[in-house]
């Protein structure tokens, strides 16, 4: 902000003030005007610095007491009652890692969609798969702020691996196209790894990507949508994934699958 | 406005400087935790789901 000082250092010296004209009066009313236009700007400024880096510090920490109380729940012997591990709108319920995005990339997800989820971290698409599932597992995440999650997801390449950690297991997915060649279009199953639709493209988080939401699921799928232009919420960018193989122990494997390991 | 303000705090100038700086910070820290975290899920540019 503009801080004190400026124009108004006079004011204090000076002695018993002049009798106003008609001048003063409207200088006063042109600075009181500039005064609020540039405070305006400041504060949009400061939306911006916000937006950026306060959102990013919040779901940050947000993002570190989630993963806590999920170790410690994990880490419970399995409750008998598969009812008490049914997953209620807000849970936290997995760790979603993305290799290609970092070493250490590790979001805590959780099932939900609004911003109230969302602000947290990646959110499931209630009533869309769970993860190992016949079906696809639907995942939004922000692009910007919040953590930026999916940031880079752009950067995603065919083959690429997409790790589900559950309570007791590893899901290892892959980026659809052609790890051969890189081509995210090339997909055998004609299903590309990447596209870019506009926001109201439903079919994308279809139980098969692409085809009507009834159509019956025609394997085990996984789909990570955020907005698209980086900025913007005109377009989505949409990451589609298969699973690969089945899944595995994490008794047998506590450090993570071979998958996490490949760059 | 700003000039204002800087006449009416009480003190010599470096305690109006010290009241200023103080002012300033407490508009930033209600604008970014309490101001921006209520408008922002109202504002279109953070959608990110398909619906």
């Amino acid at each position: 902000m503009t801080g004190p000082g400026g124009d108004d250092d006079s004011y204090g010296r000076l002695g018993p003030p002049a009798p106003r004209t008609a001048g003063d009066r409207v200088r006063t009313v042109v600075r009181g005007l500039g005064e609020v236009l540039i405070t305006g700007g400041l504060v949009l400024l400061l939306f911006v610095v916000y937006e950026l880096y306060v959102t990013d510090y919040l779901t940050g920490r947000k993002q570190e007491e989630l993963t806590q109380e999920l170790r410690e729940e994990w880490s419970r012997p399995a409750t008998a009652d598969p009812q008490l591990r049914q997953v209620e709108l807000g849970d936290a319920f997995g760790v979603l890692r993305i290799p290609r995005l970092g070493e250490d990339y590790a979001r805590v997800i959780l099932e939900g969609t609004s911003e109230t989820q969302l602000s947290q971290g990646p959110g499931h698409y209630v009533g869309t798969a769970m993860p190992g599932e016949q079906g696809n597992v639907a995942l939004a995440g922000h692009r910007v702020g919040k953590g930026s999650p999916f940031l880079d997801l752009d950067a995603m390449r065919p083959g690429d691996p997409v790790v589900v950690e559950t309570a007791d297991q590893w899901f290892v997915y892959r980026v659809l196209g052609d790890p051969a060649t890189g081509d995210l279009d090339a997909d055998p199953s004609g299903i590309a790894g990447m596209e870019i639709v506009r926001p109201t493209d439903t079919d994308v988080i279809s139980p098969t990507p692409d085809q009507a939401a009834s159509a019956a699921p025609t394997g085990a799928y996984l789909t990570l949508t955020t907005c698209h232009p980086r900025f913007s919420a005109r377009q989505r960018l949409i990451i589609h994934a298969r699973l690969d193989g089945g899944p595995l122990s994490k008794a047998d494997l506590p450090d993570g699958p071979p998958a996490l390991y490949e760059g | 406005m700003y000039a204002w303000i800087w006449r009416h705090l009480p003190g010599g100038t470096a305690l109006k400087a010290l009241q200023a700086f103080l002012l300033v910070a407490a508009v930033c820290a209600l604008l970014l935790f309490v101001v921006f975290p209520w408008v922002e899920p109202r504002l279109p540019f953070n959608d990110v789901t398909v619906d």
